[in-house]
């Protein structure tokens, strides 16, 4: 049983799971799932700097910071306990092309070679991590919500402005990925 | 300095956010808070196990190299789906007996603009806001400088909100 679960786990396993996310959260306590809002929250909590955006009762909204510690906890658990046997498997065709940037590792499920405190000094590094973590903190707030709070719960609800912010962060990824990512890997 | 004419209420503060409205009237001992750590530790191992907060998969994703993300998206959206509709449509109650409300999300043009720029993020980082948590429990410390700076982003949206087009 240890062994089937090391294994990595196919997408129909582990889709429907995150999908049970949305009614486990609503019939365990009326919340919405929603991950982003973690980030306000903790903006409300420790630097509100009399921004309006910010003055709301935050701890009302504690259970999403649990939540995202738990998802935090969950990591340390699956690494720990239900490692994976073998490097990750990718595309031959992914595997040639990150190779041309000198992406060799694939040990971790993020990038040793750019994805790393050495590489945080490198300019490459230095704007996948801090450039691309400030993007997805100011795009998911002006937007409303991330994968899971449109992509997952608004279509779920059948939101349309969910489909419209999903559909927008599929084309800003597909963007980034084939037409910036590869100057800025150059770097 | 934002004069206040129109004096927000908490509840408008929050709305202005798609998905902080949730209202409990209940107050609940903080021990009830366990179970959405719980949650949070189970949705995290399938995060990492199904290998959706890998920066490899991601890129896959967007290279169209791979099916597996857009199994997990799509087969996620398609149980969100059954199970909103299942409580609609059988009325049913939360673990303590209140009625489960659903918030309608209105448009504004920080969907697109915004949405787009999480794209942008999405791809580079490899991970959205959920992932970042999962990657640091995995031991890639470093992440906690991207989540640093995905906070600061926030901070920064909220300072210029009110100048930016919604």
């Amino acid at each position: 049983m240890i062994e089937f679960l090391k294994q990595p786990w196919p997408w129909y396993v582990a889709g429907p799971l995150i999908g049970l996310t949305v009614p486990a959260l609503l019939l365990l306590g009326n919340k919405s799932f929603g991950i982003s809002s973690s980030l306000r929250h903790i903006c409300a909590a420790c630097m509100p700097a009399n921004i309006p955006f910010f003055q709301y009762n935050w701890k009302k909204e504690i259970w999403n910071l649990v939540f995202v510690s738990g998802i935090l906890l969950g990591g340390i658990i699956a690494v720990n306990l239900l490692p994976n046997t073998g490097p990750i498997q990718v595309n031959p065709h992914l595997t040639a092309d990150l190779a041309r940037y000198g992406i060799t590792n694939f040990s971790n499920l993020v990038p040793q070679d750019v994805i790393s405190w050495p590489a945080l000094f490198s300019a490459r590094g230095f704007i996948m991590m801090v450039g691309g973590g400030f993007l997805v903190g100011f795009g998911t707030r002006y937007a409303g919500g991330c994968t899971s709070g449109h992509a997952i719960m608004g279509l779920s609800n059948l939101q349309w402005p969910s489909l419209v912010a999903t559909i927008c962060f599929m084309a800003g990824g597909f963007v980034m990925a084939n037409l910036i990512l590869p100057f800025i890997l150059s770097l | 300095m934002r004069t206040d004419v129109n004096k927000a209420t908490d509840f408008d503060v929050r709305l202005q956010d798609a998905i902080c409205v949730n209202e409990s009237h209940l107050q609940h001992k903080w021990y009830h808070n366990l179970k959405y750590l719980i949650t949070g530790i189970l949705f995290g191992i399938v995060f990492v196990k199904a290998e959706i907060i890998s920066w490899f998969r991601i890129q896959e994703m967007f290279r169209l190299q791979s099916f597996h993300m857009y199994g997990v998206i799509g087969s996620a959206v398609v149980t969100g789906m059954l199970s909103v509709w299942l409580i609609k449509k059988f009325n049913l109650k939360t673990i303590y007996g209140e009625v489960i409300e659903f918030h309608p999300k209105k448009f504004n043009k920080g969907q697109i603009y915004g949405g787009l720029i999480f794209g942008l993020g999405w791809a580079l980082t490899g991970a959205c806001p959920g992932p970042l948590f999962a990657q640091i429990g995995t031991g890639a410390t470093v992440v906690i400088i991207t989540l640093l700076s995905a906070i600061a982003g926030t901070w920064v949206y909220g300072l210029l909100r009110e100048r930016l087009p919604h």
